[in-house]
């Protein structure tokens, strides 16, 4: 019966479905519902989440659904999904070294698997494959050594010869005079989703869940009471609140400095590009060992590509041009044959960077207030993991155990997760 | 491309440097708390708007340099010798 239309909790919510499709056909389209109300804010909430991302959005749906906490708004400063949830290149994977990181990643991963069937939406997940190549005998012993880790917290990973390489992405040119391809690390289950449709689908099913989304409500102080918060100021007034979570990664240093708050956190730009569509010429995901270059091909065609931050302290949503040479250079050098496709559009999102590389989803020293930031690179494909954890965090005042690493007082404590290991240099990670 | 002025060199393109962070973290006393140090290493103000920091000349004269640089805009300000001071525009 899963197909047959429904009504949701408010009404006007019918399931989507293939047969709501061909109906909807035979009445020109015109009885379609909004995907979520157009809520305005109540006095007060059980959960204020700041920031209608796919990291606030995802938790405010997991608050509801599984811990039955629906009493709950997201405020927006501006329409949902314009910040980093429509600033990315849509990579889901989960092949980190540290069993912190994959297990975390691991469990989100699994949620993207059958978030389309629990959102009723689609979020176009293509599990196509992502290869990181490798262009020496140590680097293969890294990548061997992740893909090992891996698979001891049984995560797929394969590590894959030159023959193998040359087989699944044959446009990859082997034969590069300074970085030949010795071969790559496999994670078949990592691929791509779309990301506009990720906020639309956790907003939708949030909001049937009894969730207010609050778009165009920017928040512009903490209320606190002794040590304790106890609602948001906004531009659409005071909205009281028994817990407030901060998912504006980004900009987590600067909404938490309305509580006092000073992060071990610099906000950087991290560009990506998209070419003119092409016929198919990769049908998975791959990234360049020698330096940073990473590269699918979108259902329409589009090659869809990034590489490093820009390096510098930045909030300017764009980047500059000598970063951009860089990308291009290394993706030329991975495939030739881009140096005759033409770019076509160019952004960039904020990252939240940590000094260690991991994020964080923890409590503060703020009673009642909480952080789901610190994403780096990371952000998109931790979404749906991210959104279960902070809300097992809000809903239980205690983490789970998937981030109970991701605190705020492990680098106080020297108890830093850092991948890449570079030291504590935001712009290095 | 940013165009940072070196004291010592003039303007050149952001190219040559290399950047190296907040430049208004001073190091504590040899015989400061860990609080201290934690706060030195790890805690940034982070602004969304004048920055004062560090960029490394080093396709240049390889001298260190204080740069003021605006971080919504990406307008460089005013630079400075390493060993002099360097306030932030007020924006």
């Amino acid at each position: 019966m899963g197909w047959l239309v429904q009504s949701g909790r408010h009404g006007h919510m019918a399931r989507y479905s293939a047969w709501r499709l061909l109906s909807e056909g035979f009445s020109g389209h015109t009885g379609w519902e909004r995907a979520w109300r157009d809520s305005a804010p109540k006095s007060a909430y059980d959960v204020v989440i700041i920031g209608g991302g796919g990291h606030g959005l995802a938790s405010a749906y997991y608050l509801a659904k599984e811990h039955g906490i629906s009493n709950v708004a997201v405020v927006e400063k501006g329409p949902i999904g314009l910040g980093n949830v429509g600033r990315n290149t849509t990579i889901v994977r989960s092949n980190y070294l540290y069993p912190e990181n994959h297990r975390f990643y691991e469990k989100s991963l699994q949620l993207w698997e059958g978030l389309e069937q629990d959102l009723n939406f689609n979020v176009m997940m293509s599990q196509r494959g992502v290869i990181n190549l490798f262009h020496s005998d140590s680097q293969r012993d890294v990548m061997a050594r992740r893909g090992n880790a891996m698979r001891l917290s049984g995560i797929d990973a394969e590590l894959l010869d030159r023959e193998q390489i040359a087989k699944l992405v044959p446009i990859i040119d082997m034969e590069n005079a300074r970085f030949p391809v010795y071969g790559g690390l496999l994670q078949r289950r990592g691929g791509t989703a779309r990301h506009d449709a990720v906020a639309w689908g956790f907003a939708r099913a949030a909001d049937r869940r009894g969730v207010d989304i609050i778009q165009h409500c920017e928040v512009t102080g903490i209320r606190r009471e002794g040590n304790r918060v106890t609602g948001v100021e906004t531009t659409r007034g005071f909205i009281g609140a028994k817990k407030v979570g901060i998912a504006t990664a980004g900009h987590t240093s600067h909404v938490a400095a309305m509580a006092g708050l000073r992060l071990p956190i610099e906000s950087h730009i991290l560009q990506a590009w998209v070419s003119e569509a092409v016929k198919p010429m990769l049908d998975c995901v791959v990234s360049f060992g020698a330096g940073h270059f990473y590269i699918s091909q979108s259902d329409k065609g589009g090659l869809v590509f990034g590489g490093h931050l820009d390096g510098y302290n930045s909030y300017g949503q764009r980047g500059t041009l000598p970063l951009m040479e860089e990308v291009l250079t290394e993706g030329i050098a991975m495939i030739p044959a881009l140096s005759r496709v033409r770019v076509l559009r160019q952004w960039a999102g904020i990252m939240d960077m940590t000094p260690d590389g991991t994020p964080i989803i923890a409590a503060t020293p703020v009673e009642g207030l909480y952080i789901n930031g610190g994403w780096c690179y990371g952000g998109f494909k931790a979404i749906p993991g991210s959104g279960w954890c902070f809300a097992h965090t809000l809903a239980t005042g205690r983490p789970h155990a998937l981030n109970a690493a991701f605190t705020l007082d492990r680098f106080r404590e020297g108890k830093l997760f850092d991948e890449k290991g570079t030291g504590p240099f935001w712009w290095a990670q | 491309m940013h165009q940072i002025r070196c004291p010592y060199c003039g303007v050149r393109d952001e190219v040559e440097f290399a950047y190296r962070g907040d430049a208004t973290v001073a190091r504590p006393a040899p015989d400061a708390d860990e609080e201290a140090f934690y706060r030195y290493v790890y805690e940034r103000a982070n602004p969304k708007g004048w920055h004062v920091e560090w960029w490394h000349h080093a396709g240049g004269c390889r001298q260190w340099v204080k740069v003021a640089r605006h971080t919504v805009t990406h307008e460089i300000g005013a630079t400075a010798r390493a060993t002099d001071p360097l306030e932030a525009p007020r924006s």
